[in-house]
Formats: structure tokens, C-alpha cells, sequence
């Protein structure tokens, strides 16, 4: 029996406000453990929450970038749950009028474009950090607690673990361009959970589905739910059933195992949050967040197109992460070619940064120091060769590409008599290969560049060199 | 009126993580019943021309900007806590 495989993907991102959610304490990543809470993040008698005005704008800006309606009339509620990374034993939330609903984005899979609906969008606060000893204790730190969060549930439209990674690249992409969120999921400011079913081919309702926690990079998102899909249709074509259940996806063994048998909705007992009034978002509201959206990546993506003449996959991969984007943006406006900008970032430029497992920002390279690279290969004074040399420097101490090249001597020769002379002495030095050539070993022509370019130190004009050392040959 | 078991009340129990025996249950089920009975009462009011509301007060929109305030001192924090380690409070390890 063959099954199609449905998923739904529950994203939690963590937005960078300056003080949390419902209290005036820092949101800030990174500080010393239970240094940034206050009573109302510990959850002490009789203090109140009281709504931080931007993490609202924010979430709005989310959903709106995320194509979702925005509830003109929306309110928080309590969730109740026990666990001590929650003082309160309560987390505030949203259940019935969650801030957007009917959301889309679209991705694009092996050519394929397909739209994948957003349920819903709501906002909450986030929990304390828990560190378990493994000594029958934990730790807490609750400097997270009270960080605003929203979360972010499709449809259960995704069909396969590369439609789910599509999926949260492209999440991620767009709420890095609004820029609310640092979407670092090594930060845990950007979080996933998967659910995952599967349904014999034809069969209109829904199996049973398990929740996958613990996915802690996109590619463990996509592992776990290949090793969820193949476990599941085992124990189907074995006659059994599938639990609903919650599993833990295990990095060191790539497998998913079981955490616990899953509480209900009402378990939660939902109810309106009473320390806390409604929200009323008017039109004046709307539209001003609405203006604060920049543009997004698939416009940017269609713009590289149709003004730029960049190819459909080049766009896409340019316009995915918005640093790279807008450096790319940067170095055309500083007058490089476009194509030829576009080839050294998606080339060298991320070569180097996958080897040195570094952020753009974090090199000392500038869109004008690539692109007065790229004029000067351009230009003819730099072979392409010559740029790598030139490049590494530039990212690496940054400076001005003309000077590195004056200061290093680095300039093409393309001067006709110079390079005559080059190949004049090696020809001589090397009869043999000029027989060799005569009688059909083209490869005798690359050991005489290779020679060239070693007494030139790369440095002879490709094509000129090659244009002499033909004739000078042919006279032989 | 509705009855009260007492596996719900064990049910409860268990989800506000109170323990009871089970004769505690037994007698707790007989008073939420009259309480829930009690609260019955109000479906006997017509409310259907009335909005649902949660708050008595007809306030929207109350909010502060984003700004921040330093947290309180870490031994201020742990000055309630029964066992703390390296500045984190200790706790006992649940694993659900």
C-alpha cells in the first residue's frame, strides 16, 4: 500500500524587542542566568501584565509579510499548564481571536512552485530555559521567560520533508527582511515543531499524527520527519496504529522516540486573560504597520528578473538570506555588473563563508571593495585568477581593490611586446613540447601557459597569452 | 443538574497536580457538584442579546512602549528559591 505523507509545521519565533512581552525587563539573548526578570516574569502575587506596544506592531508586521488577515478585534488568554519552566503556571497566549489567520507563502521545490497556507499566527510569551543536570535535577534560567513570541501554524499542506525545509527557509527569509526577529535558530529565536501523518493515496481524512520536538536545525527538521515517515508506514503495513503522540528526534542516532502520550486542548483549560483588556486594531493602525514593510523577498526576487536580468535560481538564492541580498544590492549600485556580482556572492563570497563558518557582516569585505574588483576585472587590469588573490584580501583586511592591486604589483600584463618575450624564452626552453604539439598532444599547449603564468605569476592576460603562443608556435 | 464523578474530580485533581485520596475525591465530587449547580443557575438567564464580556470595564488597547528597565538583582531573585546552583534554579527533573 502506498501513503501519502501530510505535514504541518509549528514555528516559534522570538521577537528582538528591547523589553518583553507583558514586562519591562530586558529580552535580550545571551545574558547572565535570572539577571534580566522581575516580579512579573517570576510570576509573584498580585502584579500585572501590561502589553508591550511594539511586540503587537511586530506580530502584526509578521502576519501581514505572511499574507495573513489581521483580527481587527483581538485578545489574550491563559493556557494553564504545570512544567517549572513556567512560574506563573500559566503561559499568556491567544486561542480563538489569534492576531492574523489565513495566511499563505509560497515555495519552490525542484522547479516546482506551490502555496502553503498559514492557519494561523498568534502571540504569546515565551518560557525559562531549562538545563537538565542528568543528575535528577534541572536548572532554570528565566531570563527568557516574558520574551515575546509568535507562533506561526500552516495548513497541513506540506507532502514532503523538502517542502517542509522550503518551508522554513522561506519563513525564516521573510521574517529576517521585516525584521522583527534575528530568526537564529542556534539562539533558539527561531523553533520548530513538526506534525506528521500519513493517509493511504485517495483516502480524504487525516491519519493519526505524532508531534516531533527537538528539531534543533532545519536539516534535523527534514531528518526526523524522513525517519518519522518510513517508521510510521512500517507500523501501518504491520497492521498497527499510530499513537498521538509527542517524540523526540535524537541527533546522534537520527531517530525519533516516544516523550509522552499528548494532553488535550482542554487540558489546558483556555480561558480570556482577566489582567488583561482586548485589542482593537483600526485602519490607521493597520496601514501604518502595513508601511513599514519592506520589500519582501519574492518582489526583490521578481525585480533581479525582470530589471537585472539575473536567472529565476540565481534570484532565489541571492534574495533568500536579506545580508547577502542587500550587499548584492550595495555592490550593483557601486557600479559592479550585476551577473558578475551575483557570481562572486553566490561563488567565492559564500565558499569562504560556508569554509570559515562566518556571517557576511562578520568579514571585512564592502560591496565597493567587491565591486571595484569586479571593474577592474572588467577592465582587463586583473585577470579573473589574479581577483581570487585580491578577493582573499578583501575579506579579509578589506581595503580598496585598485590599491591592493598597485600595491602588490598585481596588475595584468597585456602588453604585446612583454608577453612576447615571456613566450619567446619559454618556447625556446622547450622544444619538446612544441613537437609534441605539432603532432597532435593539444595538452603540450596547457604545460607552456602553466610555465608562462609561473614566470608571470599569473599574472599574463589569458587570452592574449594564448592569441601569441599560437602564433609564435605556428612560425616554428 | 449535572452530576460530578469522581474520576473527574480525580482528573482535576491530577491536572492542578493536587493529591488526593481517593475518599478526598469522593467527598470534593458531592461540594463541586453543588457549586457547579449553583453556577448552573445562570443558564437560566436569557442572554442571548448580550455580548460576551470579559472585563466590566469597556477598556481596549492598554499598552506600554518598549523600553526596558534592569532586572532585579540575581540574590533578590533567589532570595524566595529553596535550592539554586550557579545562579539557576534547581529543580527536580521532570521529563514529560
Amino acid at each position: 500500500m502506498n501513503f501519502e505523507t501530510i505535514i504541518g509545521l509549528e514555528v516559534h519565533v522570538e521577537l528582538k524587542t528591547e523589553s518583553k512581552m507583558f514586562s519591562p525587563s530586558p529580552a535580550h539573548f545571551g545574558a547572565e542566568p535570572n539577571t534580566n526578570t522581575n516580579v512579573i516574569d517570576l510570576g509573584y502575587p498580585g502584579v500585572l501584565p501590561v502589553v508591550n506596544k511594539t511586540a503587537v506592531d511586530w506580530a502584526m508586521k509578521a502576519a501581514l509579510a505572511l499574507n495573513c488577515e489581521i483580527t481587527r478585534h483581538t485578545k489574550f488568554d491563559r493556557k494553564n499548564y504545570f512544567y517549572p519552566d513556567n512560574p506563573k503556571a500559566y503561559q499568556i497566549s491567544q486561542f480563538d481571536q489569534p492576531i492574523g489567520e489565513h495566511g499563505w507563502l509560497e515555495i519552490e521545490v525542484n522547479g516546482e512552485k506551490k502555496r502553503i497556507g498559514i492557519t494561523r499566527l498568534h502571540m504569546e510569551e515565551d518560557a525559562g530555559k531549562l538545563t537538565h543536570t542528568g543528575n535528577g535535577h534541572s536548572l532554570v534560567d528565566f531570563n527568557r521567560q516574558g520574551t515575546p513570541l509568535i507562533e506561526i501554524v500552516s495548513e497541513p499542506d506540506i507532502r514532503t520533508p523538502e517542502e517542509a525545509y522550503a518551508y522554513l527557509e522561506k519563513i525564516k527569509s521573510i521574517i529576517q527582511y521585516t525584521g522583527v526577529s534575528d530568526v537564529r535558530m542556534e539562539e533558539g529565536s527561531l523553533r520548530c515543531d513538526a506534525n506528521i501523518s500519513l493517509r493511504p493515496y485517495g483516502r480524504d481524512e487525516f491519519g493519526t499524527k505524532t508531534e516531533l520536538k527537538n528539531l534543533n536545525s532545519f536539516n534535523f527538521v527534514k531528518k526526523g520527519l524522513e525517519h518519522e515517515q518510513i517508521r510510521q508506514e512500517q507500523v501501518l503495513l504491520a497492521g498497527g496504529i499510530i499513537e498521538q503522540e509527542t517524540r523526540r528526534y535524537d541527533e546522534s542516532t537520527g531517530k525519533t522516540l516516544l516523550m509522552r502520550i499528548k494532553e488535550g486542548s482542554d487540558d489546558y483549560r483556555y480561558f480570556p486573560e482577566p489582567d488583561l483588556v482586548d485589542i482593537v486594531i483600526d485602519d490607521a493602525w493597520l496601514e501604518r504597520v502595513r508601511a513599514e514593510i519592506p520589500e519582501l523577498p519574492d518582489a526583490r526576487k521578481a525585480r533581479y528578473v525582470s530589471e537585472l536580468g539575473l536567472s529565476s535560481y540565481d534570484a532565489m538564492v541571492l534574495t533568500l538570506q536579506k545580508p547577502i541580498s542587500d550587499f548584492f544590492e550595495a555592490t550593483v549600485k557601486a557600479g559592479a555588473d550585476a551577473k558578475l556580482a551575483s557570481n562572486w556572492l553566490m561563488g567565492e563570497v559564500s565558499a569562504y563563508l560556508n569554509a570559515q563558518n562566518k556571517e557576511l557582516e562578520d568579514t571585512e569585505l564592502t560591496p565597493e571593495g567587491l565591486a571595484g574588483m569586479i571593474k577592474l576585472i572588467g577592465e582587463g587590469t586583473i585577470s579573473s585568477k589574479i581577483a581570487k588573490k585580491v578577493f582573499k584580501e578583501l575579506i579579509e583586511k578589506g581595503g580598496d581593490a585598485n590599491k591592493i592591486v598597485k600595491a602588490q604589483g598585481l596588475v595584468q600584463i597585456s602588453d604585446e611586446k612583454v608577453l612576447l618575450e615571456y613566450v619567446t624564452n619559454t618556447l625556446d626552453a622547450n622544444p619538446q613540447s612544441i613537437e609534441d604539439y605539432k603532432n597532435g598532444k593539444d595538452r603540450a599547449i596547457g604545460f607552456l601557459v602553466g610555465q608562462i603564468m609561473k614566470a608571470t605569476k599569473g599574472q599574463a592576460n589569458p587570452p592574449l597569452l594564448n592569441k601569441i603562443l599560437l602564433e609564435e608556435i605556428a612560425k616554428r | 443538574m449535572a452530576k460530578m464523578t469522581k474520576e473527574e474530580v480525580i482528573e482535576v485533581a491530577h491536572l492542578a497536580r493536587l493529591a488526593i485520596t481517593d475518599e478526598e475525591a469522593v467527598h470534593f465530587a458531592d461540594q463541586l457538584e453543588a457549586i457547579t449547580n449553583a453556577m448552573e443557575l445562570l443558564n437560566e438567564l436569557d442572554t442571548e442579546n448580550v455580548e460576551p464580556t470579559t472585563h466590566v470595564l469597556p477598556l481596549v488597547n492598554v499598552m506600554r512602549e518598549d523600553k526596558s528597565i534592569e532586572g532585579l538583582p540575581r540574590e533578590t531573585v533567589m532570595k524566595n528559591v529553596k535550592e539554586h546552583e550557579g545562579g539557576q534554579v534547581r529543580v527536580p527533573t521532570i521529563l514529560d
